[in-house]
Protein backbone atom coordinates (compact mmCIF):
# COMPACT_ATOMS: atom_id res chain seq x y z
CA UNK A 1 0.00 0.00 0.00
CA UNK A 2 2.44 2.79 0.92
CA UNK A 3 3.66 2.21 -2.86
CA UNK A 4 -0.05 3.25 -3.52
CA UNK A 5 0.32 5.83 -1.57
CA UNK A 6 3.18 7.49 -2.94
CA UNK A 7 1.56 6.82 -6.23
CA UNK A 8 -1.60 8.54 -5.15
CA UNK A 9 -0.16 11.81 -3.74
CA UNK A 10 2.78 12.46 -5.88
CA UNK A 11 1.85 15.73 -8.43
CA UNK A 12 2.08 15.30 -11.75
CA UNK A 13 5.64 16.87 -12.48
CA UNK A 14 5.24 20.07 -14.39
CA UNK A 15 4.63 19.51 -18.53
CA UNK A 16 8.28 20.97 -19.24
CA UNK A 17 9.34 21.34 -23.12
CA UNK A 18 11.46 18.77 -23.92
CA UNK A 19 14.96 20.10 -25.11
CA UNK A 20 13.96 18.54 -29.13
CA UNK A 21 11.21 21.09 -28.99
CA UNK A 22 13.42 22.58 -32.33
CA UNK A 23 11.82 18.96 -34.00
CA UNK A 24 8.32 20.51 -33.89
CA UNK A 25 7.35 19.52 -37.30
CA UNK A 26 8.29 15.44 -36.39
CA UNK A 27 6.57 15.78 -33.13
CA UNK A 28 3.20 16.64 -35.00
CA UNK A 29 3.36 13.91 -37.23
CA UNK A 30 4.54 11.44 -34.10
CA UNK A 31 2.04 12.81 -31.80
CA UNK A 32 -1.05 12.19 -33.96
CA UNK A 33 0.43 8.85 -35.13
CA UNK A 34 0.63 7.88 -31.31
CA UNK A 35 -3.04 9.32 -30.64
CA UNK A 36 -4.46 8.26 -34.13
CA UNK A 37 -6.47 4.98 -32.59
CA UNK A 38 -8.01 7.17 -29.85
CA UNK A 39 -8.92 10.24 -32.31
CA UNK A 40 -10.26 7.56 -34.97
CA UNK A 41 -12.82 6.02 -31.94
CA UNK A 42 -13.22 9.09 -30.60
CA UNK A 43 -14.83 10.40 -34.27
CA UNK A 44 -16.51 6.59 -34.78
CA UNK A 45 -17.40 5.62 -32.04
CA UNK A 46 -18.22 8.91 -30.20
CA UNK A 47 -18.84 11.96 -32.40
CA UNK A 48 -20.18 10.11 -34.81
CA UNK A 49 -22.86 8.24 -33.01
CA UNK A 50 -23.61 11.33 -31.43
CA UNK A 51 -24.66 12.95 -34.97
CA UNK A 52 -26.28 9.91 -35.78
CA UNK A 53 -28.35 9.82 -32.48
CA UNK A 54 -29.16 13.49 -33.17
CA UNK A 55 -30.59 12.90 -36.70
CA UNK A 56 -32.41 9.75 -35.77
CA UNK A 57 -34.01 11.57 -33.48
CA UNK A 58 -35.92 13.08 -35.82
CA UNK A 59 -37.10 10.61 -38.05
CA UNK A 60 -38.95 7.56 -37.57
CA UNK A 61 -37.48 4.24 -37.92
CA UNK A 62 -37.08 0.71 -37.11
CA UNK A 63 -34.02 -0.78 -37.28
CA UNK A 64 -35.06 -1.53 -40.43
CA UNK A 65 -35.43 -0.64 -44.05
CA UNK A 66 -35.14 3.64 -44.71
CA UNK A 67 -35.31 6.69 -42.36
CA UNK A 68 -38.72 8.85 -42.69
CA UNK A 69 -37.89 12.86 -41.72
CA UNK A 70 -40.35 13.84 -39.38
CA UNK A 71 -38.80 16.77 -37.75
CA UNK A 72 -39.39 17.41 -34.03
CA UNK A 73 -42.69 14.85 -33.84
CA UNK A 74 -40.90 12.49 -31.73
CA UNK A 75 -39.93 15.25 -28.73
CA UNK A 76 -43.49 16.47 -28.82
CA UNK A 77 -44.80 12.97 -28.40
CA UNK A 78 -42.14 12.22 -25.77
CA UNK A 79 -43.07 15.54 -23.57
CA UNK A 80 -46.88 13.80 -23.77
CA UNK A 81 -45.70 10.36 -22.94
CA UNK A 82 -46.93 9.76 -19.41
CA UNK A 83 -43.92 6.82 -19.16
CA UNK A 84 -41.38 9.32 -20.17
CA UNK A 85 -42.49 11.54 -17.04
CA UNK A 86 -42.64 8.63 -14.97
CA UNK A 87 -39.05 7.38 -15.80
CA UNK A 88 -37.80 10.70 -15.51
CA UNK A 89 -39.12 11.17 -11.98
CA UNK A 90 -37.56 7.33 -10.79
CA UNK A 91 -34.38 8.55 -12.08
CA UNK A 92 -34.20 11.82 -10.29
CA UNK A 93 -35.26 10.56 -7.11
CA UNK A 94 -32.79 7.50 -7.56
CA UNK A 95 -30.06 9.44 -7.82
CA UNK A 96 -31.13 12.74 -5.74
CA UNK A 97 -31.04 10.30 -3.28
CA UNK A 98 -28.89 7.61 -3.75
CA UNK A 99 -25.78 10.06 -4.62
CA UNK A 100 -25.72 11.21 -1.21
CA UNK A 101 -26.06 8.09 0.20
CA UNK A 102 -23.56 6.68 -1.59
CA UNK A 103 -20.87 9.15 -1.02
CA UNK A 104 -21.94 9.44 2.65
CA UNK A 105 -21.11 5.61 2.82
CA UNK A 106 -17.94 5.49 0.74
CA UNK A 107 -16.58 8.64 3.39
CA UNK A 108 -17.13 6.88 6.55
CA UNK A 109 -16.01 3.30 5.38
CA UNK A 110 -12.54 5.48 4.07
CA UNK A 111 -12.22 7.28 7.26
CA UNK A 112 -12.78 3.85 8.62
CA UNK A 113 -10.01 2.70 6.53
CA UNK A 114 -7.62 5.81 7.37
CA UNK A 115 -7.26 5.02 10.58
CA UNK A 116 -3.98 4.10 12.28
CA UNK A 117 -4.09 0.48 13.10
CA UNK A 118 -2.54 -2.54 11.99
CA UNK A 119 -3.77 -4.78 9.52
CA UNK A 120 -5.81 -2.18 8.12
CA UNK A 121 -5.02 -2.97 4.69
CA UNK A 122 -6.94 -6.39 5.27
CA UNK A 123 -9.93 -4.37 5.80
CA UNK A 124 -9.29 -2.43 2.44
CA UNK A 125 -9.11 -5.70 0.54
CA UNK A 126 -12.46 -6.58 2.31
CA UNK A 127 -14.44 -3.85 1.57
CA UNK A 128 -13.76 -3.59 -1.62
CA UNK A 129 -14.84 -7.13 -2.72
CA UNK A 130 -18.26 -5.90 -3.20
CA UNK A 131 -17.46 -3.85 -5.91
CA UNK A 132 -15.63 -5.92 -8.17
CA UNK A 133 -18.45 -8.90 -7.94
CA UNK A 134 -20.06 -9.12 -11.64
CA UNK A 135 -23.42 -6.91 -11.68
CA UNK A 136 -25.48 -9.46 -13.01
CA UNK A 137 -24.24 -12.07 -10.37
CA UNK A 138 -24.93 -9.18 -7.69
CA UNK A 139 -28.43 -8.56 -8.92
CA UNK A 140 -29.55 -12.00 -8.58
CA UNK A 141 -28.04 -12.38 -5.13
CA UNK A 142 -29.81 -9.26 -3.76
CA UNK A 143 -33.15 -10.30 -5.85
CA UNK A 144 -32.56 -13.30 -3.33
CA UNK A 145 -31.31 -11.23 -0.11
CA UNK A 146 -34.43 -8.97 -0.71
CA UNK A 147 -36.68 -12.09 -0.96
CA UNK A 148 -40.07 -11.52 1.36
CA UNK A 149 -40.30 -14.85 2.87
CA UNK A 150 -36.97 -16.60 2.63
CA UNK A 151 -34.46 -13.30 2.37
CA UNK A 152 -31.46 -12.79 4.30
CA UNK A 153 -32.74 -9.20 5.24
CA UNK A 154 -36.33 -10.22 5.92
CA UNK A 155 -34.39 -13.09 8.37
CA UNK A 156 -32.08 -10.41 10.13
CA UNK A 157 -35.61 -8.17 10.51
CA UNK A 158 -37.48 -11.15 12.35
CA UNK A 159 -34.70 -11.89 14.63
CA UNK A 160 -35.01 -8.08 15.94
CA UNK A 161 -38.71 -8.58 16.05
CA UNK A 162 -39.55 -6.32 12.88
CA UNK A 163 -42.12 -7.49 10.18
CA UNK A 164 -40.79 -8.43 6.94
CA UNK A 165 -40.96 -5.91 4.42
CA UNK A 166 -41.64 -6.66 0.51
CA UNK A 167 -38.36 -4.54 -0.65
CA UNK A 168 -38.61 -5.33 -4.54
CA UNK A 169 -42.48 -5.80 -5.06
CA UNK A 170 -43.81 -2.70 -3.21
CA UNK A 171 -43.50 0.69 -5.15
CA UNK A 172 -43.51 2.51 -2.30
CA UNK A 173 -40.55 0.90 -1.02
CA UNK A 174 -38.73 -0.63 -4.12
CA UNK A 175 -36.54 2.61 -4.94
CA UNK A 176 -35.19 2.76 -1.48
CA UNK A 177 -34.49 -0.99 -1.34
CA UNK A 178 -32.17 -0.78 -4.81
CA UNK A 179 -30.42 2.45 -3.22
CA UNK A 180 -29.72 0.27 -0.28
CA UNK A 181 -28.38 -2.16 -2.64
CA UNK A 182 -26.19 -0.01 -4.30
CA UNK A 183 -24.81 1.07 -1.01
CA UNK A 184 -22.85 -2.38 -1.19
CA UNK A 185 -20.48 -1.32 -3.71
CA UNK A 186 -19.26 1.97 -3.14
CA UNK A 187 -15.87 0.58 -2.63
CA UNK A 188 -14.19 3.10 -6.47
CA UNK A 189 -15.74 6.13 -4.36
CA UNK A 190 -14.11 4.97 -1.16
CA UNK A 191 -10.86 4.35 -2.15
CA UNK A 192 -10.96 7.88 -4.35
CA UNK A 193 -11.86 9.34 -0.70
CA UNK A 194 -8.88 7.21 0.91
CA UNK A 195 -6.66 8.46 -1.09
CA UNK A 196 -7.54 12.34 -0.48
CA UNK A 197 -7.93 11.63 3.20
CA UNK A 198 -4.40 10.28 3.20
CA UNK A 199 -3.45 13.67 1.42
CA UNK A 200 -4.56 15.88 4.92
CA UNK A 201 -1.37 17.11 6.11
CA UNK A 202 -1.11 16.05 9.80
CA UNK A 203 0.11 18.99 11.22
CA UNK A 204 -2.88 21.07 10.42
CA UNK A 205 -4.83 18.53 12.34
CA UNK A 206 -2.29 18.39 15.27
CA UNK A 207 -2.00 22.59 15.07
CA UNK A 208 -5.98 22.34 15.62
CA UNK A 209 -5.80 19.88 18.38
CA UNK A 210 -3.43 22.17 19.68
CA UNK A 211 -6.23 25.00 19.68
CA UNK A 212 -8.68 22.55 21.42
CA UNK A 213 -10.41 21.70 18.21
CA UNK A 214 -12.30 18.00 19.04
CA UNK A 215 -12.33 15.67 16.57
CA UNK A 216 -15.28 15.78 14.99
CA UNK A 217 -14.81 20.23 14.06
CA UNK A 218 -11.05 18.82 12.93
CA UNK A 219 -12.91 16.58 10.72
CA UNK A 220 -15.88 19.91 9.64
CA UNK A 221 -13.90 22.51 9.28
CA UNK A 222 -10.25 20.86 8.24
CA UNK A 223 -10.74 17.51 6.86
CA UNK A 224 -13.60 18.64 4.64
CA UNK A 225 -12.84 21.71 2.93
CA UNK A 226 -9.97 19.77 2.26
CA UNK A 227 -10.61 16.82 0.52
CA UNK A 228 -13.80 18.98 -0.79
CA UNK A 229 -12.09 18.72 -4.59
CA UNK A 230 -12.82 14.84 -4.05
CA UNK A 231 -16.01 14.96 -3.18
CA UNK A 232 -16.95 17.29 -6.14
CA UNK A 233 -15.66 14.70 -8.44
CA UNK A 234 -17.61 11.49 -7.19
CA UNK A 235 -20.59 13.47 -6.96
CA UNK A 236 -20.21 14.40 -10.48
CA UNK A 237 -19.30 11.16 -11.34
CA UNK A 238 -21.74 9.82 -9.06
CA UNK A 239 -24.64 11.97 -10.60
CA UNK A 240 -23.50 10.17 -14.44
CA UNK A 241 -23.74 6.92 -13.20
CA UNK A 242 -27.21 6.71 -11.10
CA UNK A 243 -29.00 8.34 -14.18
CA UNK A 244 -27.66 5.51 -16.45
CA UNK A 245 -28.62 2.98 -13.67
CA UNK A 246 -29.97 0.11 -16.07
CA UNK A 247 -28.90 -3.40 -15.10
CA UNK A 248 -30.50 -3.82 -11.75
CA UNK A 249 -34.09 -2.94 -12.82
CA UNK A 250 -33.71 -4.65 -16.27
CA UNK A 251 -33.49 -8.03 -14.39
CA UNK A 252 -34.40 -7.83 -11.25
CA UNK A 253 -37.37 -5.58 -11.06
CA UNK A 254 -38.05 -5.30 -14.93
CA UNK A 255 -39.11 -1.72 -14.24
CA UNK A 256 -41.95 -2.78 -11.57
CA UNK A 257 -44.28 -3.17 -9.92
CA UNK A 258 -46.43 -0.53 -11.82
CA UNK A 259 -43.55 0.76 -13.76
CA UNK A 260 -42.05 2.17 -10.14
CA UNK A 261 -38.42 1.04 -11.34
CA UNK A 262 -38.88 2.48 -14.76
CA UNK A 263 -35.66 4.33 -14.93
CA UNK A 264 -34.50 6.10 -17.81
CA UNK A 265 -32.36 4.06 -19.91
CA UNK A 266 -34.15 1.19 -19.18
CA UNK A 267 -37.18 2.77 -20.38
CA UNK A 268 -34.85 3.62 -23.95
CA UNK A 269 -33.92 0.06 -24.18
CA UNK A 270 -37.82 -0.84 -24.55
CA UNK A 271 -38.09 1.55 -26.99
CA UNK A 272 -35.43 1.16 -29.29
CA UNK A 273 -34.83 -2.39 -28.77
CA UNK A 274 -38.15 -3.74 -27.73
CA UNK A 275 -40.62 -1.54 -29.91
CA UNK A 276 -37.88 -0.91 -32.10
CA UNK A 277 -38.86 2.65 -32.22
CA UNK A 278 -35.12 3.81 -32.82
CA UNK A 279 -36.11 7.19 -33.41
CA UNK A 280 -37.90 7.77 -30.68
CA UNK A 281 -35.18 6.02 -28.29
CA UNK A 282 -32.96 8.66 -29.79
CA UNK A 283 -34.89 11.89 -29.10
CA UNK A 284 -35.28 10.34 -25.40
CA UNK A 285 -31.40 9.64 -25.50
CA UNK A 286 -30.69 13.39 -26.20
CA UNK A 287 -33.05 14.44 -23.69
CA UNK A 288 -30.96 12.48 -20.99
CA UNK A 289 -28.05 14.12 -22.08
CA UNK A 290 -29.04 17.71 -22.18
CA UNK A 291 -30.21 16.74 -18.45
CA UNK A 292 -27.01 15.29 -17.64
CA UNK A 293 -25.23 18.21 -18.87
CA UNK A 294 -27.25 20.85 -17.58
CA UNK A 295 -27.21 19.39 -14.25
CA UNK A 296 -23.28 18.85 -14.41
CA UNK A 297 -23.17 22.63 -15.09
CA UNK A 298 -24.83 23.56 -12.49
CA UNK A 299 -22.86 21.30 -10.56
CA UNK A 300 -19.60 23.52 -11.75
CA UNK A 301 -21.09 26.73 -10.71
CA UNK A 302 -22.19 26.10 -7.45
CA UNK A 303 -18.93 24.55 -6.81
CA UNK A 304 -17.06 27.96 -6.66
CA UNK A 305 -18.75 28.15 -3.15
CA UNK A 306 -17.77 25.13 -1.38
CA UNK A 307 -14.99 23.49 -3.44
CA UNK A 308 -11.58 24.71 -1.94
CA UNK A 309 -8.39 24.66 -3.60
CA UNK A 310 -5.46 24.84 -2.41
CA UNK A 311 -3.58 26.42 -5.14
CA UNK A 312 -6.92 28.81 -5.72
CA UNK A 313 -6.73 27.02 -9.51
CA UNK A 314 -9.98 25.64 -11.74
CA UNK A 315 -10.51 22.97 -11.58
CA UNK A 316 -9.20 20.25 -13.69
CA UNK A 317 -12.03 17.77 -14.91
CA UNK B 1 0.60 6.61 36.31
CA UNK B 2 -0.25 9.30 33.70
CA UNK B 3 1.20 6.75 31.32
CA UNK B 4 -0.57 4.10 32.31
CA UNK B 5 -3.94 5.63 31.66
CA UNK B 6 -2.51 7.15 28.51
CA UNK B 7 -1.77 3.40 27.15
CA UNK B 8 -5.36 1.92 28.76
CA UNK B 9 -6.96 5.35 26.25
CA UNK B 10 -5.47 4.08 23.05
CA UNK B 11 -6.05 0.45 24.07
CA UNK B 12 -9.86 1.19 23.94
CA UNK B 13 -9.59 3.52 21.30
CA UNK B 14 -7.83 0.49 19.36
CA UNK B 15 -10.66 -2.00 20.31
CA UNK B 16 -13.31 0.64 19.57
CA UNK B 17 -11.59 1.02 15.78
CA UNK B 18 -11.62 -3.20 15.34
CA UNK B 19 -15.22 -2.98 16.17
CA UNK B 20 -15.87 -0.74 13.34
CA UNK B 21 -13.72 -2.07 11.12
CA UNK B 22 -14.79 -5.74 12.12
CA UNK B 23 -18.72 -4.55 11.57
CA UNK B 24 -17.75 -3.10 8.05
CA UNK B 25 -16.24 -6.75 7.04
CA UNK B 26 -19.24 -8.15 7.99
CA UNK B 27 -21.14 -6.16 6.20
CA UNK B 28 -19.50 -6.54 3.33
CA UNK B 29 -18.90 -10.59 3.01
CA UNK B 30 -22.55 -11.23 4.51
CA UNK B 31 -24.20 -11.31 1.04
CA UNK B 32 -20.97 -13.25 -0.18
CA UNK B 33 -21.47 -15.91 2.28
CA UNK B 34 -25.64 -16.17 1.57
CA UNK B 35 -24.23 -16.55 -2.27
CA UNK B 36 -22.06 -19.55 -1.09
CA UNK B 37 -24.30 -21.23 0.99
CA UNK B 38 -27.28 -20.88 -0.76
CA UNK B 39 -25.46 -22.23 -3.99
CA UNK B 40 -24.68 -25.48 -1.40
CA UNK B 41 -27.95 -26.15 -0.41
CA UNK B 42 -29.92 -29.31 -1.25
CA UNK B 43 -32.81 -29.06 -4.37
CA UNK B 44 -35.66 -27.08 -2.70
CA UNK B 45 -34.09 -26.18 0.29
CA UNK B 46 -33.70 -22.22 -0.97
CA UNK B 47 -37.56 -22.16 0.15
CA UNK B 48 -37.59 -24.24 4.15
CA UNK B 49 -38.87 -21.59 6.50
CA UNK B 50 -37.19 -20.23 8.84
CA UNK B 51 -33.74 -19.66 6.03
CA UNK B 52 -31.34 -21.89 7.90
CA UNK B 53 -27.91 -20.10 8.03
CA UNK B 54 -25.91 -23.25 7.48
CA UNK B 55 -27.33 -25.82 4.96
CA UNK B 56 -28.40 -28.67 6.65
CA UNK B 57 -26.71 -30.84 3.98
CA UNK B 58 -24.05 -29.52 1.60
CA UNK B 59 -24.74 -30.50 -1.63
CA UNK B 60 -21.48 -29.27 -4.40
CA UNK B 61 -23.35 -31.66 -7.40
CA UNK B 62 -25.52 -28.73 -7.52
CA UNK B 63 -22.40 -26.59 -9.48
CA UNK B 64 -22.21 -29.62 -12.45
CA UNK B 65 -26.50 -29.29 -12.64
CA UNK B 66 -26.12 -25.44 -12.93
CA UNK B 67 -23.34 -26.19 -15.03
CA UNK B 68 -24.89 -28.08 -17.55
CA UNK B 69 -28.07 -26.51 -17.87
CA UNK B 70 -26.65 -24.43 -20.46
CA UNK B 71 -22.92 -24.58 -23.07
CA UNK B 72 -21.82 -22.51 -19.83
CA UNK B 73 -18.34 -23.85 -21.73
CA UNK B 74 -19.19 -21.66 -24.68
CA UNK B 75 -19.97 -18.44 -22.63
CA UNK B 76 -16.84 -19.29 -20.72
CA UNK B 77 -14.36 -18.79 -23.72
CA UNK B 78 -16.68 -15.91 -25.27
CA UNK B 79 -16.19 -14.16 -22.08
CA UNK B 80 -12.11 -14.91 -22.24
CA UNK B 81 -11.69 -14.29 -25.92
CA UNK B 82 -14.07 -10.96 -25.53
CA UNK B 83 -12.14 -9.85 -22.01
CA UNK B 84 -8.50 -10.78 -23.70
CA UNK B 85 -9.06 -9.12 -26.83
CA UNK B 86 -10.49 -5.92 -24.89
CA UNK B 87 -7.81 -5.55 -22.49
CA UNK B 88 -5.28 -6.02 -25.16
CA UNK B 89 -6.49 -3.92 -27.37
CA UNK B 90 -6.96 -1.03 -24.22
CA UNK B 91 -3.56 -1.07 -23.13
CA UNK B 92 -2.10 -0.56 -26.20
CA UNK B 93 -4.15 1.92 -27.83
CA UNK B 94 -4.33 4.03 -24.60
CA UNK B 95 -0.95 3.31 -23.61
CA UNK B 96 0.16 5.43 -27.04
CA UNK B 97 -2.29 8.37 -26.55
CA UNK B 98 -0.89 8.53 -22.85
CA UNK B 99 1.97 8.68 -24.08
CA UNK B 100 1.51 11.59 -26.78
CA UNK B 101 -0.25 13.54 -24.15
CA UNK B 102 2.13 13.23 -21.56
CA UNK B 103 5.74 13.24 -23.82
CA UNK B 104 4.87 14.85 -27.18
CA UNK B 105 4.26 18.45 -27.73
CA UNK B 106 2.13 18.25 -30.81
CA UNK B 107 -0.03 21.02 -31.99
CA UNK B 108 -3.65 21.33 -30.54
CA UNK B 109 -2.84 18.56 -27.41
CA UNK B 110 -4.50 21.16 -25.28
CA UNK B 111 -7.90 20.84 -26.77
CA UNK B 112 -7.74 17.32 -27.29
CA UNK B 113 -6.79 16.43 -24.16
CA UNK B 114 -9.70 18.35 -22.97
CA UNK B 115 -12.10 16.50 -25.36
CA UNK B 116 -10.17 13.33 -24.19
CA UNK B 117 -11.69 14.71 -20.91
CA UNK B 118 -14.90 15.73 -21.76
CA UNK B 119 -15.89 12.19 -22.99
CA UNK B 120 -16.03 10.87 -19.50
CA UNK B 121 -18.94 12.65 -18.56
CA UNK B 122 -20.65 11.90 -21.49
CA UNK B 123 -23.57 9.56 -21.17
CA UNK B 124 -23.21 5.95 -23.00
CA UNK B 125 -26.64 5.99 -23.58
CA UNK B 126 -26.72 8.51 -26.55
CA UNK B 127 -24.08 6.47 -28.49
CA UNK B 128 -25.89 3.00 -27.85
CA UNK B 129 -28.36 3.15 -30.93
CA UNK B 130 -26.04 4.66 -33.92
CA UNK B 131 -23.42 2.08 -32.24
CA UNK B 132 -25.69 -0.90 -32.56
CA UNK B 133 -26.66 0.58 -36.16
CA UNK B 134 -23.08 0.73 -36.85
CA UNK B 135 -22.46 -2.80 -36.14
CA UNK B 136 -25.88 -3.76 -37.94
CA UNK B 137 -24.63 -2.20 -41.02
CA UNK B 138 -20.60 -3.74 -40.70
CA UNK B 139 -22.69 -6.97 -40.56
CA UNK B 140 -20.90 -7.43 -37.00
CA UNK B 141 -23.92 -8.37 -35.21
CA UNK B 142 -24.40 -11.75 -33.00
CA UNK B 143 -20.25 -11.79 -33.27
CA UNK B 144 -17.70 -10.97 -30.72
CA UNK B 145 -16.36 -8.09 -32.69
CA UNK B 146 -18.31 -5.21 -31.35
CA UNK B 147 -17.31 -6.27 -27.78
CA UNK B 148 -13.98 -5.91 -27.99
CA UNK B 149 -13.18 -3.92 -31.63
CA UNK B 150 -13.82 -0.69 -29.98
CA UNK B 151 -11.77 -0.64 -27.40
CA UNK B 152 -8.89 -1.16 -30.09
CA UNK B 153 -9.23 3.00 -30.28
CA UNK B 154 -8.07 4.56 -27.12
CA UNK B 155 -10.19 2.13 -24.80
CA UNK B 156 -11.61 5.07 -23.11
CA UNK B 157 -10.50 8.11 -21.58
CA UNK B 158 -10.53 7.16 -18.08
CA UNK B 159 -7.72 4.64 -19.11
CA UNK B 160 -5.31 7.31 -21.33
CA UNK B 161 -5.61 9.89 -18.06
CA UNK B 162 -4.65 7.48 -15.51
CA UNK B 163 -1.67 6.63 -17.67
CA UNK B 164 -0.98 9.73 -18.75
CA UNK B 165 -1.14 11.04 -14.89
CA UNK B 166 1.70 8.21 -14.14
CA UNK B 167 3.58 8.74 -17.13
CA UNK B 168 3.93 12.48 -15.80
CA UNK B 169 5.47 11.38 -12.64
CA UNK B 170 8.47 10.04 -14.63
CA UNK B 171 11.31 11.74 -14.41
CA UNK B 172 12.70 13.08 -18.21
CA UNK B 173 16.29 12.66 -17.91
CA UNK B 174 16.37 8.79 -19.36
CA UNK B 175 14.35 9.77 -22.48
CA UNK B 176 16.81 13.04 -22.79
CA UNK B 177 20.07 10.81 -23.28
CA UNK B 178 18.20 8.69 -25.62
CA UNK B 179 17.17 11.45 -27.89
CA UNK B 180 20.61 12.53 -27.45
CA UNK B 181 21.93 9.11 -28.58
CA UNK B 182 19.63 9.25 -30.92
CA UNK B 183 16.92 6.66 -30.96
CA UNK B 184 13.34 7.64 -32.19
CA UNK B 185 10.26 8.31 -30.49
CA UNK B 186 8.64 4.84 -30.82
CA UNK B 187 12.00 3.12 -29.27
CA UNK B 188 11.94 5.66 -26.24
CA UNK B 189 7.99 4.54 -25.98
CA UNK B 190 8.67 1.04 -25.90
CA UNK B 191 12.13 0.94 -24.25
CA UNK B 192 11.98 3.28 -21.91
CA UNK B 193 8.87 5.01 -20.76
CA UNK B 194 6.42 1.38 -21.72
CA UNK B 195 8.74 -0.62 -18.77
CA UNK B 196 8.78 2.37 -16.43
CA UNK B 197 4.61 2.80 -16.52
CA UNK B 198 4.05 -0.61 -16.03
CA UNK B 199 2.25 0.46 -12.44
CA UNK B 200 -0.19 2.15 -14.27
CA UNK B 201 -1.08 -0.69 -16.86
CA UNK B 202 -1.07 -3.45 -14.51
CA UNK B 203 -3.65 -1.08 -12.67
CA UNK B 204 -5.64 -0.40 -16.58
CA UNK B 205 -5.52 -4.17 -17.41
CA UNK B 206 -7.08 -5.00 -13.76
CA UNK B 207 -9.56 -2.59 -14.44
CA UNK B 208 -10.40 -3.59 -17.95
CA UNK B 209 -10.70 -7.17 -16.83
CA UNK B 210 -13.16 -6.74 -14.58
CA UNK B 211 -15.32 -4.46 -16.79
CA UNK B 212 -15.32 -6.54 -19.45
CA UNK B 213 -15.72 -9.53 -17.61
CA UNK B 214 -18.52 -8.22 -15.72
CA UNK B 215 -20.19 -5.96 -18.57
CA UNK B 216 -23.87 -7.09 -19.29
CA UNK B 217 -25.24 -4.14 -21.52
CA UNK B 218 -22.90 -4.68 -24.26
CA UNK B 219 -23.64 -8.61 -24.76
CA UNK B 220 -27.08 -8.04 -24.45
CA UNK B 221 -27.19 -5.27 -27.02
CA UNK B 222 -24.78 -6.85 -29.69
CA UNK B 223 -25.67 -10.46 -29.28
CA UNK B 224 -28.42 -12.16 -29.76
CA UNK B 225 -27.49 -16.09 -30.57
CA UNK B 226 -26.34 -18.71 -28.14
CA UNK B 227 -22.94 -19.02 -29.47
CA UNK B 228 -22.03 -15.52 -29.18
CA UNK B 229 -23.71 -15.00 -25.79
CA UNK B 230 -20.84 -14.26 -22.10
CA UNK B 231 -21.00 -15.96 -19.25
CA UNK B 232 -22.90 -12.80 -17.78
CA UNK B 233 -25.34 -12.80 -20.43
CA UNK B 234 -25.29 -16.35 -20.02
CA UNK B 235 -26.54 -16.51 -16.49
CA UNK B 236 -29.76 -15.22 -17.57
CA UNK B 237 -29.97 -18.59 -18.96
CA UNK B 238 -32.25 -20.21 -16.29
CA UNK B 239 -35.12 -18.07 -17.50
CA UNK B 240 -38.20 -17.78 -15.37
CA UNK B 241 -36.38 -20.87 -13.58
CA UNK B 242 -33.96 -18.54 -12.41
CA UNK B 243 -36.14 -17.14 -9.85
CA UNK B 244 -37.16 -20.18 -8.46
CA UNK B 245 -34.20 -22.27 -8.69
CA UNK B 246 -31.86 -19.86 -6.95
CA UNK B 247 -29.44 -21.99 -5.74
CA UNK B 248 -28.30 -23.40 -9.64
CA UNK B 249 -27.93 -19.02 -10.01
CA UNK B 250 -26.34 -18.50 -6.82
CA UNK B 251 -23.43 -21.61 -7.99
CA UNK B 252 -23.18 -20.39 -11.29
CA UNK B 253 -22.41 -16.50 -10.03
CA UNK B 254 -20.16 -17.74 -7.90
CA UNK B 255 -18.33 -19.64 -10.68
CA UNK B 256 -18.16 -15.99 -12.38
CA UNK B 257 -16.98 -14.54 -9.19
CA UNK B 258 -13.89 -16.65 -8.63
CA UNK B 259 -11.52 -15.69 -11.95
CA UNK B 260 -12.00 -11.58 -10.65
CA UNK B 261 -11.32 -12.41 -7.00
CA UNK B 262 -8.21 -14.06 -8.10
CA UNK B 263 -7.08 -11.09 -10.45
CA UNK B 264 -8.76 -8.81 -7.81
CA UNK B 265 -6.09 -10.72 -4.91
CA UNK B 266 -3.19 -10.99 -7.25
CA UNK B 267 -3.59 -7.56 -8.49
CA UNK B 268 -4.94 -6.00 -5.34
CA UNK B 269 -1.73 -3.67 -5.30
CA UNK B 270 -2.17 -2.06 -8.42
CA UNK B 271 -6.10 -1.82 -8.04
CA UNK B 272 -6.21 0.26 -5.05
CA UNK B 273 -3.46 2.49 -6.43
CA UNK B 274 -5.24 2.87 -10.29
CA UNK B 275 -8.20 4.14 -8.30
CA UNK B 276 -5.86 6.60 -5.76
CA UNK B 277 -4.22 7.94 -9.13
CA UNK B 278 -7.09 9.06 -10.51
CA UNK B 279 -8.54 10.82 -7.76
CA UNK B 280 -5.54 13.50 -8.68
CA UNK B 281 -8.01 14.66 -10.91
CA UNK B 282 -9.83 17.00 -8.60
CA UNK B 283 -6.89 18.53 -6.79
Amino acid sequence: MGDAVSMGLRRPAETRTPRWSRKAKSDNITGYLFLAPWVLGFLGFTVGPMLASGYLSLTKYSGFGSTKWIGFENYSKIFSDDLFYTALYNTIYYAFLGVPAQLLVALCLAVLLNMKVRYVNVFRTVYYIPTVTPAVANVFLWVWIFNLDFGLINSLLRLVGIAPVNWLWDPQIVKPALILMSLWSVGQQMVIFLAALQGVPEELLEAAAIDGANNFRRFLRITIPLISPVIFLNLIIGVINLFQTFTVAFIATKGGPINSSLFYVLYIYRKGFESFSMGYASGLAWILFMIILVITALQFYFSQRWVYYESGGAPTT
Amino acid sequence: MEREEKRIESISRQMGAYSLLFLGAVVSLMPLYWLVMTSLRPAGAEFTYPPEWIPSSFHPENYTVAWNRAPFWIFTFNSILVTFLATMGTIITASMAAYAFARIPFYGRNVWFALTLSTMMLPWAVTLIPRFLLFKYLSLLDSLWPLFLPFWFGGGAFYIFLIRQFIMTLPLEMEEAAVVDGASRLRIFLMITMPLTKPAVAAVGVFSFIHHWNDFMGPLIFTNQESTRTLALGLRYFGDEQFTEFRLVMAVATLMLVPVLVVFFAANKYFVSGVALTGLAGR
